[in-house]
């Protein structure tokens, strides 16, 4: 009961190498876990989970400049001072380009401008037949995907506390900026996904650089290794040199896009699969880092 | 004109998609905008003439003129100052650049500093004219370095713009302005769910889209219905083929060793036009 709390994070730096599948196998596999899916804008886990929600959170990320005509004497002194172009030629706020700094507001000799909060998402706390789950959704085309990451973090560390719940699993999201930045900082492990290609070995090297910059030990999964061998070779001879741990390779198995078809993950889908047990070996490994 | 590709869902094939129609089309100018893990030069392996730093700025203190008043903390909508008694900290990873701290400031204690977050690299490859971007491994923001890369569109040519996966601020940078915007989707549960939020900021800004349905036959036939539901036009499918998957594996783009794809993307690429046109 007195365990420390450990976080493992599934990352990837590109998108579509299978972390969603792995993270939904791994909470079925795991016991007792708080599982977190930290891409809030195109979050698939849910999908696999099937979560109940039981909390809903307003996410009040950024705020937008709201221009009162009635007060504006069209000086084009916010115009001006916009550094983002979010104000247009008939002093409209372009809801898009305004990244809610407020400068408009200061340089309005009119009062005519002012901040208004806006909702740009919501937070969830769920429940699943595995877990625990923390989650959310960002509105479409809104800014400030880290801040509902931290948001989606803390609730997790809460209920993880709550629950005494020791292990929380994040399925990360995809590239190396700030959603990605808010899903690894601080966590204990790092477990990034990739495919023998050249675009997934391009992209393992910049997000390893990530973890390494903020000192989190990784491990690295070669997904789908068999579908160019001699390139899971170079991700091996690169690992091997640069001392990180390959902890598991998956077969590519046709079996996987059919249980996500049917909602399942894969272990429970076809557990007798070979990809299934890789999965199982995978996960093993992990926990005893 | 402008074509954008995107999709919500990584790993959907849009940089398979944009290098693709480069390669089958003429005057082409193709800007990589995923600059977190730009990959269409891994493809297209072209040679580089220019690099450029995209820098930001950021916000200097002169401590000897500063009375630590707090006015540009309180202000700061980003949380990138903290003021101190003493001192004034700043955190330029949170700062956007706005520059509302200066002119907030009585003492006249704020000058911006560059900081350099990213670079753009410029080169041919054949007959196309490549832009793309690299943000600097620990930077957060990308919009940056997008705009920067935005800035070299030649609008005389053909511009295709390859862009970042997700549905927030980086994706609308890259596909703001385009006249139009090719979806890129995965015919399985995760590639609808992505697919349908990727419509919705399409319709917020105004886009005219259609699909582009890659490896075809993996999953279901959900995304097909959907799109016949709402009457967005399938303009494509490229199917699950062991050899375009093995072909993109090494860095190779498929219409290179399947020159009868290039009419393919052709056909694709009048009737984007002719929508345009419309």
């Amino acid at each position: 009961m007195c365990k420390p709390l450990k976080q493992i994070v599934v990352v990837s730096g590109k998108g579509g190498t299978g972390k969603t599948t792995i993270t939904a196998s791994f909470a079925a596999l795991a016991q007792d876990i708080v599982v977190v899916d930290c891409d809030v804008d195109a979050s698939d886990l849910h999908l696999l989970l099937h979560p109940q929600i039981i909390q809903t959170i307003e996410f009040k990320g950024s705020k937008l400049a709201v221009m009162d005509k009635t007060k504006c004497a069209e000086c084009g002194l916010c115009k001006d001072a916009c550094r983002f172009d979010a104000i247009n030629d008939n002093f409209e706020v372009n809801p898009f380009l305004c990244e809610g700094c407020g400068v408009c507001v200061v340089v309005c000799p009119k009062g005519a401008l002012h901040l208004a909060e806006r909702v740009s998402g919501y937070a969830f706390i769920s429940k699943t037949k595995y877990g625990t789950m923390s989650h959310a959704r960002l509105n479409p085309g809104e800014a400030n995907s880290g801040k509902l990451v931290t948001l989606v973090r803390h609730n997790a560390r809460q209920i993880a506390e709550k629950e005494k719940c020791n292990l929380i699993l994040i399925d990360g999201p995809p590239g190396i900026g700030c959603p990605v930045i808010a899903s690894v900082s601080g966590v204990d492990v790092g477990l990034v996904v990739t495919e023998p290609t050249m675009s997934g070995i391009h992209d393992l090297k910049r997000v390893l650089r990530l973890l390494d910059h903020f000192q989190i030990p990784s491990l690295v999964c070669i997904n789908k290794y068999d579908i160019n061998r001699k390139n899971s070779e170079k991700i091996m001879k690169f690992c091997e040199k640069t001392d990180v741990k390959v902890a598991g390779k998956l077969s590519f198995n046709p079996v996987v896009t059919e249980a996500m078809v049917n909602g399942k993950t894969v272990v429970e889908y076809s557990p007798e699969s070979m990809v299934s047990h890789e999965i199982k070996r995978l996960w093993e490994a992990l926990l005893h880092v | 004109m402008i074509v954008s590709i995107a999709s919500g869902k990584g790993g959907t094939g849009k940089t398979t998609i944009a290098v693709n129609m480069a390669l089958s089309l003429k005057d082409v100018q193709l800007l990589d905008c995923d600059v977190e893990e730009p990959n269409a030069h891994l493809l297209l392996h072209p040679k580089i003439n220019k690099v450029k730093p995209v820098y930001v700025s950021t916000p200097q203190i002169n401590e000897e003129l500063c009375d630590h008043c707090g006015k540009c903390s309180e202000f700061c909508e980003y949380n990138a100052l903290f003021v101190s008694s003493e001192k004034v900290l700043v955190f330029p990873e949170l700062c956007h650049s706005c520059g509302g701290c200066m002119i907030v400031c009585p003492k006249k204690a704020i000058t911006e500093r560059k900081r350099k977050i990213g670079t753009v690299k410029m080169g041919v490859a054949g007959d196309i004219e490549l832009v793309y971007g690299e943000l600097k491994v620990s930077e957060p923001m990308p919009v940056p370095v997008i705009k920067e890369v935005k800035k070299q569109i030649k609008d005389y040519k053909t511009v295709i713009i390859d862009s970042p996966p997700g549905t927030s601020c980086p994706v609308i940078e890259s596909v703001y302005k385009s006249d139009y915007c090719i979806l890129a989707a995965e015919p399985t549960p995760f590639g609808l769910h992505d697919l349908r939020i990727t419509v919705q900021v399409l319709e917020k800004i105004k886009i005219p889209f259609g699909v582009v349905i890659n490896r075809a036959e993996i999953g279901d036939r959900k995304v097909y219905e959907y799109c016949k539901e709402k009457g967005i036009p399938i303009l494509l499918e490229i199917p699950f083929q062991r050899r375009i998957a093995e072909l993109y594996s090494r860095g190779i783009s498929f219409t290179a060793e399947m020159p009868e794809w290039k009419v393919r993307f052709q056909k694709l690429f009048d009737e984007i036009k002719e929508c345009v046109n419309r």
